[in-house]
């Protein structure tokens, strides 16, 4: 018996058809590896994983519909993820997201074998924190998202900034509201804040950050706070940390 | 900036250049013009040396009227009036002159003696103005030649510059780098496709080579190297890849920087097919526009429009690197072309392209 060698299961994620042949080709000579399936794109990678549950996930950084980074954002940190891409100028970002590996195409062997070592060891030993959190920190500085992925069940929405009006914290998850929808997300506000343009976005109260653009007005709410009304009729509470900050954002830009 | 007013040595030589005229000058009011020595020598040499600063003014009419560029009358009529302004305003000077010194005891007189000679003094006057004029021209053409040869260093060095450029994002590293990985996959699925896309790439890298130096290909060759490129792209996104071709059969011997279409198509596979899951398509179009005759009724070279149009998908973000390629393109159309060329980039929808209108000439005609 050989239970030294648990039985593994994977799947392939690259838009390529030749490219994901090389890996299923490679993962042929360790049976102990299941491919569950293939996919051509973010989507599909984010559905499958969602259904599938598989261990091991091969992913392709640079696809249609959603790129490597985004699909690990929303399939959570208890996968083992080896990224394959000719493009090693993500390598850095890739090890941020604690990637277990980082193969560069055409990959050998050697490589390949390598990686697979290092996820079994990873395996051991889930992640901590969640890959959003990582995927925040991992940006480059100066360099703001330009859209936001969430996922609610096997269904992915994405929502550019642009579109986003404010957020909210719900214990461990942010409420992204957006066209009248609201859209569930576990990450922490301060780490999306960071991600958010402050030309556009400001945390006006300790758990709600808004679109600037959407203040209609700013009406006194009780002793010590506001209340922000935006364009559409939500109400947002204001801190007095915050009305000072939107007090100054809004004086800047009618001056 | 004035060409001898603003170097130190070149106003010393042109100063020195007017002794001998003063000496002429200073030989004629004396037996002409019937001055004693003493009173010559009170009015020559200040009367040259300000004449001198004054003749420096012709630089800015000759600046005026190019010699190439006016017509005998205009050149003519400027200098010579040019000539009778400065010159009479020296006889004023003159006069001026004169009549301060002749209020001292030794020049008494000076000033009823000095004036039968204004009309020697403004012909001489005349004259020298239009020797300056002539000097003028010819430091004018000096600078104009100097300023064409740095212009074109400038532009030959500008135009090397970005050939090099243009070949190092040619064989982008990522191209490279897919086109690896598709044949590492294809040895074992299809060995003789693998040798295929072998011989397509090494197509394509010879087809690159030696593109540096030239400075403009047949419109032909560029478009067999886009289709070498093309083909290889071909292997590895298969049928998510379509290209559509309409080339105007009368443009295929234009002549084209190299490298003209193949960032633009690369930069259509890039950004556009390979983030489109179902595929997409790359148009590219070239057609001969407008049927101009020059005065000897020979067919002047018509505009060569070209355009490569591709799909896209809006959602996706733009990913940094976007538009280097048509930067590049657009620099080097300028550098070529000046105002003769148009390059526009529309986005509109799910629809990308670039159009370029370029002097059409032909491959043959240039060197």
């Amino acid at each position: 018996m050989n239970d030294a060698i648990r039985k593994l299961t994977a799947v392939i994620v690259d838009d390529e058809e030749l490219a994901r042949a090389v890996i299923r080709e490679m993962l042929r000579a360790h049976p102990e590896i299941e491919v569950l399936g293939e996919c051509a794109n973010g989507f599909e990678a984010v559905k499958m994983v969602s259904e599938r549950k598989p261990d091991l996930l091969f992913l392709d950084i640079q696809m249609p519909k959603l790129d490597g980074f985004e699909v690990l954002e929303l399939v959570g940190s208890n996968i083992a993820v080896i990224f394959a891409t000719a493009y090693d100028q993500h390598a850095l970002r890739a090890f941020e997201v604690h990637a277990v590996d980082y193969l560069l195409k055409p990959v050998s062997a050697d490589r390949f074998e390598a990686a697979l070592e290092r996820a079994r060891q990873r395996l051991g030993a889930p992640l901590a924190a969640p890959i959003a959190e990582l995927a925040a920190a991992a940006r480059e500085p100066g360099h703001y998202a330009e859209r936001i992925v969430v996922k609610n069940g096997t269904r992915v929405h994405i929502i550019p900034v642009a579109k986003l009006d404010y957020v909210e914290a719900q214990d461990d998850y942010v409420a992204l509201a957006s066209q009248g929808k609201k859209h569930l997300k576990q990450q922490t506000i301060s780490s999306l804040e960071a991600l958010l343009d402050p030309k556009d976005f400001l945390r006006i109260h300790r758990s709600c950050i808004v679109n600037l653009d959407r203040v209609s007005k700013v009406e006194p709410y009780g002793k010590d706070s506001h209340v922000a009304i935006l364009s559409d009729g939500s109400r947002l509470p204001v801190s007095r940390a915050g009305y000072a900050r939107l007090r100054a954002v809004l004086d800047s830009q009618t001056s | 900036m004035h060409p001898i007013l603003g170097h130190l040595r070149q106003l010393s030589l042109y100063l020195l250049a007017w002794s001998p005229l003063s000496a002429i000058l200073f030989y004629i009011l004396k037996s002409v013009g019937g001055l004693s020595w003493l009173q010559a020598f009170a009015m020559v040499p200040l009367l040259c040396l300000v004449y001198a600063f004054m003749c420096l003014s012709a630089w800015y009419t000759c600046r005026g009227t190019p010699l190439e560029k006016s017509g005998f009358y205009r050149l003519a009529l400027t200098h010579l009036v040019g000539a009778v302004v400065i010159s009479g305003m020296w006889v004023a000077v003159a006069k001026g002159w004169a009549g301060a010194l002749s209020s001292v005891d030794a020049f008494r007189g000076l000033d009823q003696r000095f004036g039968l000679d204004y009309p020697l003094l403004f012909a001489s006057g005349v004259l020298i103005y239009l020797l300056a004029v002539a000097l003028h021209y010819v430091l004018l053409s000096v600078e104009f030649s100097r300023e064409m040869e740095k212009r074109e260093i400038q532009a030959r060095v500008l135009a090397r510059d970005s050939e090099l450029k243009a070949l190092k994002a040619q064989v982008n590293p990522h191209f490279l780098f897919n086109s690896l990985n598709s044949i590492s996959a294809l040895t074992s699925i299809d060995a003789g496709r693998a040798r295929e896309m072998c011989i397509l790439l090494a197509d394509f890298l010879r087809k690159t080579l030696g593109l540096g130096e030239k400075i403009v290909i047949p419109l032909r060759e560029e478009l067999e190297l886009v289709r070498s490129f093309l083909s290889v792209e071909k292997v590895r996104f298969g049928a998510r890849l379509t290209v559509e071709e309409s080339v105007a059969p009368g443009a295929l011997d234009c002549a084209v920087p190299p490298l003209l279409l193949q960032p633009l198509v690369e930069n259509a596979v890039a950004h556009g097919i390979s983030n489109l899951t179902e595929g997409g398509w790359i148009r590219v179009g070239v057609s001969c526009d407008g049927n101009k005759s020059d005065a000897h009724g020979v067919d002047l070279p018509d505009d060569l429009r070209i355009e490569v149009e591709n799909n896209f998908d809006p959602e996706m973000p733009r990913r940094r690197g976007h538009g280097v390629g048509l930067a590049n393109v657009r620099q080097r159309l300028a550098t070529r072309y000046g105002d003769r060329a148009r390059f526009e980039v529309r986005a509109q929808g799910d629809r990308f392209q670039v159009s370029i209108v370029l002097p059409a000439e032909k491959a043959e005609a240039v060197v």
